[in-house]
């Protein structure tokens, strides 16, 4: 750390990986309110199969960094008694796609508890949970699904696309009293042994601070066009943006960064600004994100679309193992591109 | 750990208020509902699960209770809310979808959470087993007092959550007992078509924990061997599992017609109903005469129609409050 603080001052710089910077919010939280920890499977000794927990379990023990057994029905449902009796915990579903044996504890207590008890039972649960595909890792590992959790009320729902934007929503998802769901793709993690996209990796403060939910960040300006995402679609979106300004296209570029609560209104002036609209997704097209955001400009206000709004998004398939048919499924810069030509 | 007088007495109060409590409720819930049985209708909408019978399960465990300790219950909520100490009246205009309810109205009778007592139920089966656990580590990581109590039917044990959780306690040494309430019915499914074993409390040894049978339908009994186990629990030496057998006097719902049960079977578990055998216990064990009994009996009717009437009396929510709430 020592060396890294020295490097850090001469170039006033300091780049984390989405993992880093995960770890870093946590401990931070971790150091100041007793009442967080952290369970899952794996991410005790082993830091996380994603990185996102390295560290913690030799600065807090092994009571706040829980290894659990392989059991996500209990443990989830143990995040949210222990949530409701003042604790805040953190709890990890490794891959989302694991949803399907623990979605009970979920989606039926951990986001309506709040509710049937007419706000007087909080449940301050982080799940954290990795999303996203690219490396053949076939249909049950490689899952968005932002569209399942965002779909269903009660949680709120975070998809960081870069370092930055990593800390601080996991800062403030840590203090909400509310659940939050917080899907970082694997494709932005940083880790090693997965292909990672090097722009996620970006300045990250040391000192602690939070990024508001629902303000989506408009991280590259244009006029011709908005491209709208989250997490490794907005890296898609600015690759195509560069592409299309070779053509002389200005895209504007929307990193939704929560998809609950969701910014309309920065992708509603966006769209009024630019009369455009493609939205990237790599979770599955139909009864989704892409056809929410549209549908969210069309009830507002239709006439702002100069042209039919395009969607990029995952088509309606498992997601396949051979890498050449999940590349060809995947949302991709050429794609967005192309969704482009359709509509210039 | 046998109960006192005083205690048997507060028992036996608590099964009666909770008898009057559902037969009002059982009446209340038919008013609207006739000539033709429509759900939806009257001033109680939606099921309905009675709890007649199994007073013993609520008595028995929550006699131990303090308003500290944690009850996660289950979908046939109101015995066991009312021996924990759930504010009565709220829970009748929460039942009732009242603005006084616990929630507003926003839960209803599946969904009871009173967090001045540490109570919560679910609709769920075996839904409360996790959030018990963690409820139980969470007094544990806060070095706090109490002991977290999850009740489930008999049906509950044959979910994969019964095995996670009694797994999971057991492998924390949280302070968490976990109580079947063994009624023999999984709505129309007898336990003997549904289940491998026919004492589920066998299944402990797979969890390394304590496991008891407790027959007979006894508060007296459920008291003895809950005491044990809370004590334990209390010490630090983890989990129990309970199994108790009990009954059900009336439908799984209200409209249920039972053509399931054999012939017979009702009249027999009316004929040990728990409610009289305890009253003759307490008269011929300690004396209790008549106008204690009747006086003891007077308040708890009391405390059911004031309930009663508070919900009658309360108003509707808004119907805009729908959209309160859903966010701390």
């Amino acid at each position: 750390m020592a060396s890294e603080a020295a490097a850090v001052a001469t170039s006033n710089e300091r780049k984390l990986t989405i993992a880093r910077a995960m770890a870093e919010a946590t401990a931070q939280e971790m150091r100041t309110d007793p009442t967080v920890f952290v369970m899952g499977e794996d991410i005790a000794k082993l830091g996380g199969v994603f990185g996102n927990t390295r560290g913690l379990l030799e600065e807090f023990g092994k009571q706040r960094v829980r290894d659990t057994p392989i059991s996500e029905t209990a443990f989830m449902g143990a995040a949210v008694g222990a949530a409701s009796d003042g604790m805040r915990p953190i709890v990890e579903l490794m891959f989302v796609d694991f949803f399907g044996v623990c979605f009970d504890a979920i989606y039926n207590s951990m986001a309506k508890n709040c509710y049937f008890s007419g706000g007087e039972v909080k449940v301050p649960v982080v799940l954290m949970t990795s999303t996203g595909g690219g490396y053949s890792d076939a249909g049950q590992h490689s899952q968005c699904l932002y569209g399942t959790f965002a779909h269903l009320p009660g949680m709120k729902v975070v998809c960081p696309s870069n370092a930055y934007d990593a800390k601080g929503l996991m800062t403030t998802a840590i203090r909400d009293d509310n659940p939050v769901i917080y899907m970082y793709h694997k494709g932005l993690q940083g880790m090693g042994w997965l292909g990672t996209e090097p722009l996620a990796n970006v300045h990250t403060p040391e000192d602690t601070y939070e990024i508001p939910f629902g303000e989506a960040a408009i991280v590259r300006q244009g006029t011709d066009v908005t491209l709208v995402g989250c997490a490794m679609g907005v890296h898609n979106a600015l690759k195509a943006a560069d592409k299309l300004a070779e053509k002389g296209v200005s895209a504007e570029v929307v990193d939704l960064r929560t998809l609950v609560p969701l910014d309309r209104d920065t992708v509603f002036n966006s769209v009024a600004k630019t009369g455009k609209l493609i939205v990237v997704d790599e979770d599955y097209q139909s009864y989704g994100l892409t056809g929410e955001i549209i549908a969210s400009i069309a009830e507002r206000d239709v006439s702002v679309l100069k042209a039919s709004p395009q969607r990029v998004a995952y088509p309606d398939v498992p997601i396949p193992f051979a890498r050449v048919m999940e590349q060809h499924c995947l949302p991709n810069p050429d794609k967005i591109v192309a969704a482009y030509e359709k509509i210039a | 750990m046998l109960p006192t007088y005083e205690q048997k007495l507060w028992m036996y109060e608590h099964m009666l208020i909770s008898r009057y409590f559902e037969e009002q409720i059982e009446q209340i819930y038919l008013e609207g509902k006739t000539p033709v049985f429509n759900m939806a209708n009257g001033p109680i909408p939606g099921e309905m699960h009675l709890s007649n019978g199994q007073e013993p399960t609520a008595v028995g465990i929550c006699a131990h209770l303090t308003p500290e300790d944690i009850v996660t219950a289950t979908h046939r909520p109101h015995h066991q809310a009312i021996a924990k100490g759930v504010d009565l009246n709220k829970m009748t205009a929460e039942i009732f979808g009242k603005k006084t309810g616990l929630s507003g109205g926003r839960g209803g009778h599946m969904h009871i959470f009173d967090p001045a007592v540490n109570f919560a139920c679910s609709g769920i089966i075996a839904q409360g087993l996790g959030p018990a656990v963690g409820a139980a580590l969470s007094r544990k990581m806060q070095g706090k007092e109490g002991v977290a109590v999850a009740y489930m039917g008999e049906g509950a044990a044959n979910q994969g959550a019964f095995h996670e959780a009694l797994n999971l306690a057991s492998v924390w040494k949280v302070p968490v007992i976990f109580v079947i309430e063994d009624n023999a019915w999984g709505i129309s499914v007898a336990k003997a078509e549904s289940t491998a074993v026919g004492d589920n409390s066998l299944r402990a040894v797979g969890y390394g924990m304590p496991g008891h049978m407790i027959p007979g339908n006894d508060p007296i009994a459920i008291f003895d061997v809950a005491g044990e186990a809370i004590a334990r629990a209390r010490r630090g030496e983890g989990p129990t599992l309970i199994e108790i057998e009990t009954s059900r006097l009336a439908g799984h719902f209200m409209g249920d017609a039972e053509g399931y049960r054999p012939a017979g079977e009702l009249d027999s578990l009316k004929a040990v109903d728990p409610i009289p055998t305890m009253r003759n216990r307490l008269a011929t064990e300690h004396g209790l005469t008549t106008s204690e009994d009747e006086a003891i009996a007077g308040r708890a009717r009391k405390k059911v129609d004031d309930a009663i009437k508070f919900a009658r009396e309360s108003a509707d929510p808004a119907p805009e409050e729908a959209f309160e709430k859903v966010f701390a």
